[in-house]
């Protein structure tokens, strides 16, 4: 069997690579990308308890991870085709007004 | 052959990440994202978890990543354009933050120790391996004890799909 401890170093890693590329990407569809990549790996922190402790809660969280995940992407990329609608630019940099 | 197993697919899921950060175009990006969130369903089979491994395959490596590679494609989004100050700014926050979050997650790995006697209580502590994680039990904890969080979330969806359509409609 593979320790709880690797599957958690696992997921932190994965955190650690999204929490980076949010903060270092200037484009806002990869960094929409990396707050998915955060997301999947509370998710595998989540699966890795519920084997380890036998406790099925963790995969309905999961799930209702998973549910908040695909209506965030929805919302969010429909913002971002209306923000590159108005702005006519995907970079971060470039969009740093309130109101046009 | 557990051992084996995760860390191939665990290897795979970080050179994936780590590929996702150095790409320049978004497609390619998105791609990578694919390959991860593939291992990652690999890794809940592993654990047992076969009805969160085939949503993960569905809802995310197909329903989600679908919309970002059609939105990639819509926008028609190029290479990533560095604009030199805030990049630099950014890098000069990301690295930090990238060994802060590493940090974080060994301390809390190498203070586990004693996290296993912690006793858990619930209704739903299973008291064999049989058919933990199948749809099966996941439904019948689903749709028992969070069957209103269950009807919320419908809500949110509801919400979260006339938003989407609000804001993408062309203006008048």
């Amino acid at each position: 069997m593979v320790p709880l401890s690797y599957y958690l170093i696992l997921s932190a890693i994965l955190f650690a690579c999204g929490v980076a590329g949010f903060l270092i990407k200037r484009n806002i569809i990869t960094i929409f990308m990396s707050i998915e990549l955060m997301l999947n790996a509370v998710n595998l922190t989540f699966v890795a308890f519920a084997a380890e402790l036998k406790m099925l809660s963790g995969h309905v969280f999961v799930f209702f991870v998973m549910v908040v995940a695909a209506a965030e992407a929805a919302v969010g990329l429909a913002i971002i085709i209306a923000v590159f609608r108005t702005r006519e630019t995907l970079n971060v940099d470039r969009v740093n007004l309130l109101k046009l | 052959m557990h051992l084996v197993l995760f860390i191939i697919f665990g290897a795979v899921c970080i050179g994936a990440a780590i590929n996702l950060l150095v790409q320049k175009h978004p497609i390619n990006s998105a791609l990578s994202l694919i390959v991860v969130m593939g291992s990652l369903a690999l890794l809940y089979l592993l654990l047992g978890a076969e009805f969160v491994a085939a949503i993960q395959v569905i809802v995310y490596a197909g329903a989600v990543m679908v919309l970002f590679v059609f939105v990639i494609m819509l926008l028609n989004a190029g290479e990533e354009e560095r604009t030199p100050h805030g990049s630099r700014v950014a890098i000069m926050l990301g690295v930090p933050g990238l060994i802060v979050g590493l940090g974080i997650g060994v301390w809390v790995v190498t203070h586990y120790a004693g996290l296993d006697r912690i006793a858990i209580g619930g209704p739903e502590i299973l008291n064999g391996t049989e058919g933990f994680g199948n749809p099966r039990s996941v439904a019948q904890l689903l749709f028992r004890d969070y069957l209103l969080p269950f009807e919320v979330t419908s809500v949110l969806i509801l919400i979260a799909i006339m938003g989407a359509v609000v804001l993408a409609r062309r203006e008048e």
